[in-house]
């Protein structure tokens, strides 16, 4: 649904974005993740047709945004940064007005608009001026815009910016519900919870370049090693008396408990658990330690010398 | 077309009603309809009284005519505002993404925002002016006809037109309401020039120059226009984020676009030169059609201002007249620096003016000499004398190098002053403005400077000389 081969920008002879290949197909969420001015807005205009590559290609919805703009356009929701609504206009009007850009004939977008307010808990106030709307509530009625024509592909900067933690669930929820009906969303978040919650893959950008991208195991494999398990024993057990079988290294351990990283912990798990009853050990839990995207994000963000496949190369 | 235009119908009815949401565009506009009649009304009574009053007679039909444009013109003022507020206001307020997001082209998009800043404006200018006009006829004292009402609205729509068109070209260079209201003074002033010529040629009561005037600011709102849309596209609106002047990048541009890839100065000269020279064949041809006409008109012209044969016939010639020409100054051995300086001079003011122009004041500079030659070359012929003869001893010796120095220098002006009106694809009117000057720098050191210097030691060291053999002086 979206592709993207080498896809750069530059602006005189500022890189904005650089060699940028991404691949969504119908029915995921790309998280596009990177710092302030790491390219993914340009990135996401460049897949509005909005602005023309310098370099490479990029292909949404089976069209192609340089020869076909209108129809990549038509095919798009976007979800900008900034909301940028009318703050004269009501907001039935709004929905109206951008159903009509899209060519949507007067029964449809009036039911779809109707539909979209009551979705996102506006309809009382469809004959309000959206100036008077809270920040949330403006962030759900732009979020309305980007759905009313139903496009196949969605590119949200930021949805949940601004909201109040309800608000934010019933985007998220929005979210999952699109990418069930076979849509394929990119989204731009700094959330990296919500970017963990939702996304299928995620791509980190810096400085115009896609520095890794990969499922979430995936990029905690590569980035930040095997797995790390921790055992919790009995507080009477003596820790120090405790060895872990050869091939298996410990990773640190406290009063009661010790961790080890495995790559196979389907193979390794039960070995080691064995290993530690025939210790005549008494083992409360065992458990994997949670890594967090967080913890992912500052790895990758930190370190110059990681590239576009998420693994360190030599300077 | 009709299905072309209407999305571009949907930008324009969502805008106008948005004007007229906000109080602070409706209350002037309903003050400046209702009232400015009223008082226009009131003071073109008290004129034509006070005017009375000392004996004068002031006619009806130069001062009415006068204050309905007045009345027209200043609701129109409203429209810069509107236009502004349209293209950089929405662009500040980040409200203009998600319509270039939407499927419609730039052209639409740019066509209903232009309406939406004309509609208001000439509403209340049409409305103004229909109220002026009927406390006129209330008065029975003098009531214009309909040519010169139609000329009248027909001048505010222009002007409205004019002020939009240039508004949406300012709007296109800037990203913030701060800077575009700056920029508005570049269409202010000439606004305000331009509202005073029209009122001295309505003074005149001459129908026809009123005529010419509002096909001249047709035509110039028509290349604004083409302008506007050329410059108004999604890559431009977007890819500029900032209204910072970045004078080094700016320099590399120019550096790069004057010295190319050039190794030394004979590959400069072969290779970058070479590649400029060729870009300019169609403004170089553009020029030598003007120069060519400027030669006709020059002639034509030498039936109108006659210069007696007597001053510049044979005997006369032989008589002192070319000695006479060698004893000045300025062919004195000492003069190649003056004369080359004198053509600089012209080369500089018409870069100025083509600047200002689009390219075509500069075509006007340059023209003037050549029709002298033309006006000069006639009056010869009617002297008796032989055209070809005064050609070959007059211009000529230096023209072999003046002239096509000329060319290219024109056609490198009229290059530097088109580029802001005619669309470079993928490229910024600063990055297509920084490559035609560094294209105009290339020509003019690499060319025209040292022709002008060939031509200036001609004109002074062989010009009088073969003038004086041909025409027998000494």
């Amino acid at each position: 649904m979206i592709k993207t081969e080498d896809l750069s920008k530059h602006f005189e002879e500022f890189v904005a974005v650089d060699g940028v290949n991404l691949e969504v197909n119908a029915g995921e969420v790309l998280a596009l993740l990177g710092p302030n001015g790491s390219g993914k807005t340009t990135t996401v205009r460049m897949l509005t047709s909005i602005l023309r590559p310098t370099r490479g290609k990029a292909q949404v919805a089976g069209y192609d945004v340089v020869e076909h703009p209108d129809e990549v356009r038509s095919s798009v929701g976007v979800l900008t940064e900034h909301h940028g609504l009318y703050g004269r206009m009501p907001a039935g009007e709004y929905l109206d007005f951008f159903g009509q850009l899209y060519g949507i004939d007067l029964p449809t977008r009036q039911k779809r608009a109707d539909r979209m307010l009551a979705e996102f808990g506006l309809e009382p106030y469809k004959t309000r001026r959206v100036g008077k709307f809270s920040k949330g509530m403006q962030q759900k009625l732009a979020l309305a815009r980007t759905l009313l024509h139903q496009p196949p592909v969605l590119l949200l900067d930021e949805p949940t910016s601004a909201m109040d933690p309800e608000s934010a669930r019933l985007v998220r929820e929005a979210i999952q519900d699109l990418r069930s009906s076979d849509r394929a969303i990119i989204l731009c978040t700094h959330n990296l919870a919500e970017a963990e919650k939702l996304a299928d893959k995620i791509a980190f950008i810096r400085y115009g370049t896609i520095i890794a991208q990969g499922t979430p195991d995936e990029l905690r494999q590569r980035l930040l090693g095997a797995a790390i398990f921790e055992i919790k024993f009995r507080p009477d057990q003596e820790m120090s008396q405790i060895n872990l079988p050869d091939n298996i290294q410990s990773e640190g351990h406290g009063e009661n408990w010790l961790r080890y990283r495995s790559a196979q912990p389907e193979f390794d798990n039960p070995v080691i658990l064995q290993h530690l009853l025939d210790q005549g050990l008494k083992v409360v839990s065992l458990e994997e330690v949670p890594r967090s995207l967080e913890q992912i994000y500052l790895q990758v963000m930190k370190d110059p010398q990681i590239m576009m496949d998420g693994k360190v190369h030599a300077d | 077309m009709l299905t072309r235009i209407r999305p571009a119908l949907v930008v324009t009815r969502r805008e106008v009603r948005d004007h007229f949401r906000d109080w602070r565009i409706l209350g002037p506009i309903l003050l400046l309809i209702l009232l400015l009649p009223i008082f226009m009304n009131y003071a073109s009574g008290r004129f034509l009284t006070f005017a009375d009053r000392y004996g004068a007679y002031v006619e009806p039909g130069q001062v009415y005519p006068f204050l309905l444009m007045v009345v027209g013109f200043f609701p129109i003022t409203v429209a810069l505002v509107l236009a502004l507020e349209s293209f950089v206001g929405e662009k500040e307020r980040h409200s203009l993404e998600p319509l270039l997001s939407s499927p419609l082209s730039d052209f639409q998009i740019y066509f209903g925002k232009l309406l939406a800043a004309l509609i208001p404006a000439l509403l209340a200018s049409y409305l103004g002016m229909i109220i002026y006009l009927f406390w006129i006829y209330l008065q029975g004292i003098w009531f214009p006809g309909g040519v010169q009402i139609l000329q009248i609205f027909a001048l505010a729509t222009t002007n409205c037109l004019l002020m939009v068109s240039g508004a949406v070209v300012v709007s296109s260079q800037t990203t913030s309401m701060r800077a575009a209201n700056l920029l508005a003074v570049f269409i202010i002033i000439p606004m305000a020039i331009l509202l005073q010529a029209e009122s001295a040629v309505i003074v005149w009561s001459n129908t026809a120059v009123l005529f010419w005037t509002l096909v001249g600011e047709i035509l110039v709102a028509v290349l604004l226009i083409r302008i506007g849309i050329a410059h108004f596209n999604r890559e431009e609106l977007i890819g500029r984020e900032f209204d910072s002047f970045d004078l080094r990048s700016g320099f590399n541009s120019f550096r790069k676009g004057f010295l190319g890839d050039a190794g030394s100065i004979w590959d400069w000269y072969r290779h970058e030169l070479g590649k400029t020279f060729t870009n300019m064949r169609l403004p170089a041809l553009l020029v030598i059609v003007v120069l060519i006409g400027g030669v006709v008109l020059g002639a034509s012209l030498a039936d109108e201002f006659v210069i007696p044969p007597e001053l510049i016939n044979d005997d006369t010639l032989q008589n002192g007249g070319i000695a006479g020409i060698q004893e000045l100054r300025f062919y004195d051995d000492n003069s190649i620096a003056m004369v080359w300086m004198n053509n600089l001079r012209t080369i500089l003011l018409a870069t100025f003016a083509g600047l200002l122009s689009f390219g075509v004041l500069a075509l006007i500079v340059m023209v003037v000499p050549i029709a002298f030659i033309g006006f000069f070359a006639a009056t010869t012929a009617s002297a008796g004398l032989s055209p070809l003869l005064f050609l070959l001893a007059f211009v000529l010796p230096h023209g072999i190098l003046e002239i096509p120095a000329i060319i290219i220098a024109g056609a490198a002006i009229l290059r530097l002053g088109a580029t802001i009106a005619s669309p470079a694809p993928g490229r910024t009117i600063g990055e297509a403005w920084l490559g035609a000057a560094a294209d105009w720098a290339k020509v003019m050191v690499g060319l025209v400077l040292p022709l002008l210097l060939g031509a200036a030691a001609l004109e002074v060291l062989i010009t009088p000389r073969i003038a004086g053999w041909l025409f027998g002086g000494s």
